[in-house]
């Protein structure tokens, strides 16, 4: 049987790619969002792992609300980021400094 | 190694590796197909954890509408990839020790003993995996359920409120203007003598 570590690093290990994928991809809006989406999976790996070792399905319910959440944010972020390129013509995150942030 | 190892290990390397693609891969399409390969293999590790319901929604709602909605975007826009993968070399370094000593450290945790469960020998209830969780879903949880579906209503509002514009340039019927219209503002009546009949036509 399969211990409940090698399902933890497994998510550990996406996460870590993840967060190297927003190093990496610093001036890209699109591979960013990915980025986001493969975090949340990664977390998500994590709460089944628990809820099938554990015997609580709770987990699972807690999972379903995330997904919820991540297609939300999903749509509103590409929808922030068409309206961006209507008006910017670029979606380079270096040209957006309109905030001078 | 049982078969279930097997299948752990196959769709863990799987995963890994699409992820790893998602984040160099040059090309946006491909990076948005390579994480649709993530997405499968994730969810064929749900499945592998009894997470049936999950692991099927998670190919329904995340490869069958957000990842299109992905491709429609990254599609729809007219990137310069040239011009985004500049500085990509040079923040390679700080990526790769970020990365690597974020899974060193959770690894040490993760590692632990207080972590080594004991996998439920007996199944913890004698329903399928949805019936279970609906069952908790619509009585304990059925609050946050609610507060779910008002979180999807404000994401269509906002995608649709954000995106919609008017053109002027675009000509459009007004119905209400067309129903409301009455003989008056169409209709002149001029009174005029009769003109005479000119001879020979």
């Amino acid at each position: 049987m399969i211990p409940l570590t090698h399902f933890l690093v497994l998510g550990a290990i996406l996460f870590s790619i993840s967060v190297a994928g927003i190093f990496l991809n610093r001036k890209n809006i699109i591979v960013l969002l990915m980025c986001i989406e493969l975090m949340l999976l990664a977390v998500n790996t994590n709460f089944i792992a628990f809820s099938h070792y554990l015997g609580d399905i709770s987990g699972q319910v807690f999972v379903f609300f995330i997904l919820t959440v991540a297609a939300a944010e999903a749509a509103i972020g590409l929808a922030i980021l068409v309206v961006v390129f209507r008006n910017r013509r670029t979606i380079n995150v270096q040209d957006l400094d309109e905030m001078k942030g | 190694m049982t078969f279930v190892q097997f299948l752990f290990y196959f769709f863990a390397a799987i995963q890994i590796l699409a992820a790893l693609r998602v984040i160099t891969v040059r090309n946006p399409v491909h990076a948005a197909l390579f994480l649709v390969l993530t997405f499968v293999s994730a969810a064929c590790l749900w499945i592998l954890m009894e997470a049936e319901f999950l692991g099927l929604l998670l190919v329904l709602v995340y490869v069958g509408a957000v990842m299109v909605l992905f491709l429609f975007v990254v599609m729809m826009l007219d990137v310069n990839i040239a011009e985004i993968r500049e500085g990509f070399a040079s923040y390679a370094p700080a990526a790769l020790v970020v990365a690597v000593i974020m899974v060193i450290e959770m690894g040490m945790v993760l590692t632990h003993r207080i972590f080594n469960v004991r996998p439920p020998l007996e199944k913890a209830s004698d329903v399928s995996n949805t019936e279970a969780i609906g069952r908790v879903m619509y009585t304990d949880y059925v609050y946050p359920f609610e507060i779910a579906a008002v979180v999807l209503l404000v994401a269509i509002i906002a995608a649709i409120a954000l995106t919609l514009r008017r053109r002027p340039e675009t000509k459009y019927q007004t119905p209400i203007e067309q129903i409301r219209v009455r003989r008056n503002d169409r209709v002149r009546l001029v009174k005029m003598k009769a003109e005479k009949k000119e001879s020979g036509s």
